[in-house]
């Protein structure tokens, strides 16, 4: 079997946001649950996350290092179910 | 079916709260018995629901992404999206329908009728066609 690489050493940045505005001198940073944002007909919202990849083993995946091309996103429950 | 989406120029990546190395077992054990080689694209862990939750398939009560599935073209625009509660699985051909449809729409600057698939007639948006689809368009 190949070496496969563990390429995740460091967390992945999950969500990639706008900065938020600066807040002012002693305010509390909002602790608010994240809203949907994606949109159809809008741009996607960027993110990263560590991946296993068949034959590489473990690296960081961008969503934005496929721009260019057509993508498909399949979000679902969980490994070992039916997807 | 990975084939026909390579064919597409398509890039596939899977999304669940599951680690990495859940996703590596998974593959290991399950996975590679029903396709072979294992599956080809990235499986992604989207540890804690974060990109679930901006993707709106965070489902917080049990702690997963529910079955979601986006198409984004080439320019990083949204362009479908489809959410199911998980009882109920995919249609992998309407997806593939989809895809080849707004790939022929970016393409032509023509829209895809109602059930269009690739041969079949499509419309020219613009005034002549206002009052015209029975015309051009008999499903």
């Amino acid at each position: 079997m190949p070496e496969l690489k563990e390429g995740c050493v460091k967390p992945a940045r999950g969500p990639i946001l706008p900065a938020p505005p600066p807040l002012l001198a002693g305010a509390t940073p909002p602790q608010e649950a994240p809203k949907m944002l994606a949109r159809v007909g809008k741009e996607a919202i960027d993110f990263e996350a560590t991946a296993f990849v068949e034959g590489v083993g473990f690296q960081p995946v961008k969503l934005s290092d496929y721009k260019g091309k057509w993508i498909v996103l399949c979000f679902y429950p969980g490994d070992f179910t039916f997807v | 079916m990975y084939d026909e989406f390579k064919a597409l120029g398509v890039v596939v990546l899977s999304l669940s709260t599951d680690s990495r190395f859940i996703h590596k077992m998974w593959q290991e054990y399950e996975l590679s018995k029903m396709v072979k080689g294992g599956v080809p694209f990235p499986m992604l862990s989207d540890g804690g629901g974060k990109i679930g939750a901006i993707y709106g398939v965070y489902d917080e009560a049990a702690g997963v992404d529910i079955r979601g599935r986006f198409i984004i073209d080439p320019d990083f625009v949204i362009r479908a999206m489809e959410v199911l509660t998980p009882e109920v699985g995919r249609n992998p051909k309407e997806l593939i329908r989809q895809i080849k449809a707004f790939q022929h729409v970016v393409a032509t600057g023509e829209v895809t009728p109602s059930g269009w698939e690739p041969g079949q007639v499509t419309l020219k948006p613009g005034p002549a066609l206002v009052g015209r689809v029975w015309e051009v368009w008999k499903p």
